[in-house]
């Protein structure tokens, strides 16, 4: 995996744990990255999540480049699925949870007040821990996102759903029942799949998943793994995993949350995957990774 | 179950006691027990049920025949109920037109929109009250509001707005209840695609709750057939007239003369004895010859048609809910 094609090393930086912060003069993550040739997808700038009193996330900025895969790893509790779900604003619908920072989709700023969550959430889809289809058939899980969005040609339906499940590697598996099946007789990795379809119908350009393949056995994560590969030609993608061997595998670039000690997640280092696995810069991200703690 | 206690004393299972002993006596009795008990119950409510049908079908036979359902009542003979129990169709027919579309309505703002609050507390506290309130209170309000105050008189939909009031907080509870049954992931997943939550509500959420909305339309439903006395004082209780089917005069502004429009079925202000209401009635001052014949009758044919409502919306919701999830 040519990763250090894709990726320009970010600023990295320490994250002071329990001392106030205090702001040092430096160049932020997107200025650092922006001379290079990537096309940065998504920039985060600065970005807190607290729920109530309690900060999940403090302080991240870092980048994502345009048609590759960032991992965001780490222990349970640091905050990675908060941070992710703040790319598509699925934090609006937890009662407390506030957002401070930037995020930006190709320069936007996704938190301004007059985005449209609705388009937003057309342009970065989002697959979740637990395969989810809707108690529909096969066709009309897929069909959703066009349907809602006005599309009710048959003709352009049959034709957006046949690529999507194509594109999700399923379309052979189901091809003969689309109408009669329903979401929910599929297997596991079958749905998960189905969930990555239902996403790839809205035509979306960013994908976020969350812990995508971990309710999954060895040979479904395996199809979701390389389905990801093929993705992220046409797609950027951000996917939250507990696997590290599965980071390694499937992301170009590796993000190492972890926990301060008043139980807020930060960013320790993102850097090219293949350096994150063999050279990390912080002791926390090598203990980690070898399996020292978390 | 059998099985399982015979092998606890001295099992197969060789020299290993302490895996056994971990189920004392005590806690496989109770598991018996609670087994027993609940499958007891279970068929209790069903011979309940079944005893009731049995009773009424028994005590009916030979009276229901199709004069009897659609003929009109008769003073010297045995008659027939044909008016009555059209009072009560059509009395269903108005409350649940009001009582449905609001209750569910009312139901998806308190799931979805009102969130937890004291006042929407106040307001479950409000639905459950007013459900709980003895149904001849609800009876005699309507009578000072509808029959008194609006100078209606005694009028179907007098009686139909009384029971709405008395029904449609059980409807909002009820369907609100049936909302809030569907897993939060649904509406995840559907937001995450970039439905809006109107969207989210109509293709996801509505479909997904249609088996806990029938049972609260069906519970309604059987109120609604069953009650007499919120009826009495606003719906009426005379001995209706013959209805003629054919006449579609409801009601005139200018003309005051009641009786035309009285004997149109269609009208909604006319008095309206409803079949239950027909039952206390005779039952309670009836001298005619056949009053325990007409009385068992219509206790028949209401149960019958409580059942038959009951699939019916049953049946309705399967077909909802393949529809809405289909398209």
């Amino acid at each position: 995996m040519p990763a250090t094609a894709i990726y320009s090393e970010p600023v990295l930086r320490r994250v002071e744990v329990t001392a106030p912060r205090v702001e040092v003069a430096r160049p932020s993550a997107a200025e650092a990255t922006a001379t290079e040739t990537g096309e940065i997808k998504i920039a985060t700038e600065h970005v807190s999540i607290s729920y109530g009193e309690r900060v999940a996330v403090r302080d991240v900025s870092l980048n994502v480049q345009a048609r590759s895969i960032l991992a965001l790893i780490g222990p349970s509790g640091s905050g990675k699925s908060t941070f992710l779900r703040c790319f598509n604003r699925m934090n609006d619908l937890i009662p407390g949870a506030s957002v401070q920072g930037e995020v930006r989709l190709d320069g936007e700023n996704v938190m301004d007040p007059d985005v449209s969550v609705v388009e937003l959430r057309r342009r970065v889809g989002m697959v979740f821990q637990r395969p989810n289809p809707f108690p529909m058939s096969i066709y009309e899980n897929v069909a959703y996102g066009p349907r809602r969005r006005g599309q009710n040609d048959k003709r352009k339906l049959d034709e957006l759903v046949e690529t999507s499940l194509k594109r999700a590697a399923l379309w052979d598996e189901v091809k003969d029942d689309l109408r009669r099946k329903s979401g929910l007789a599929l297997s596991g990795g079958q749905q998960q799949r189905l969930c990555i379809a239902r996403v790839l119908a809205t035509d979306p350009e960013v994908i976020l998943m969350d812990e995508p393949a971990s309710a999954l056995d060895p040979v479904s994560t395996l199809r979701i793994e390389e389905l990801m590969r093929e993705l992220r030609e046409a797609y950027t993608i951000v996917i939250v995993t507990h696997n590290m061997q599965q980071a390694a595998r499937v992301s170009d670039v590796t993000a190492f949350f972890t926990m301060a000690e008043d139980r807020a997640g930060y960013l320790v280092e993102v850097g090219p995957t293949g350096r994150i696995f063999t050279r990390p810069n912080e002791r926390l991200t090598e203990d980690y990774i070898s399996g020292r703690f978390g | 179950m059998t099985a399982t206690t015979g092998r606890v004393a001295g099992g197969p299972l060789g020299p290993k006691p302490s895996l056994r002993r971990k189920t004392s006596r005590g806690s496989l009795l109770a598991d018996r027990a609670a087994t027993v008990v609940l499958w007891g119950t279970g068929v209790f409510v069903l011979a309940l049920l079944g005893a009731i049908i049995v009773h009424f079908a028994a005590a009916a036979w030979g009276v229901v025949s199709p004069s009897f359902v659609l003929s009109d009542p008769s003073d010297t003979g045995l008659g027939g109920i044909g008016p009555l129990l059209w009072n009560s169709i059509y009395m269903l027919a108005l409350t649940m037109l009001i009582a449905i579309p609001v209750g569910i309505l009312g139901g998806i703002y308190m799931s979805e929109y009102a969130g937890e609050n004291p006042i929407t507390s106040a307001i479950r506290f409000a639905e459950e009250s007013i459900s709980s309130v003895p149904s001849i209170v609800v009876g005699l309000f309507g009578l000072i509001l509808f029959v008194d105050n609006f100078k209606w008189g005694f009028t179907v939909l007098g009686g139909a707005l009384a029971l709405t009031l008395f029904n449609l907080p059980l409807m909002t509870r009820l369907s609100e209840q049936a909302l809030r049954a569907v897993p939060q992931e649904e509406r995840t997943a559907s937001l995450a695609l970039g439905a809006t939550k109107w969207q989210t509500i109509r293709h996801v959420v509505l479909p997904l709750a249609i088996p806990g909305l029938i049972t609260g339309v069906i519970l309604t439903a059987g109120r609604v057939f069953g009650e007499a006395a919120v009826l009495l004082f606003t719906a009426g209780l005379g001995t209706p007239p013959h209805y003629d089917f054919t006449n579609f005069k409801t009601f005139s502004l200018t003309d005051t003369n009641t009786a035309w429009w009285h004997s149109s079925p269609w009208s909604p202000l006319r008095p309206g004895t409803t079949l239950s209401v027909y039952i206390y009635k005779l039952q309670s001052e009836g001298l005619g010859v056949y009053v325990n014949q007409i009385v068992d009758g219509c206790a028949a044919i209401l149960i019958s048609m409580v059942l038959i409502f009951n699939l019916g919306a049953r049946l309705l919701g399967r077909i909802l809910t393949r529809r809405l999830t289909a398209a």
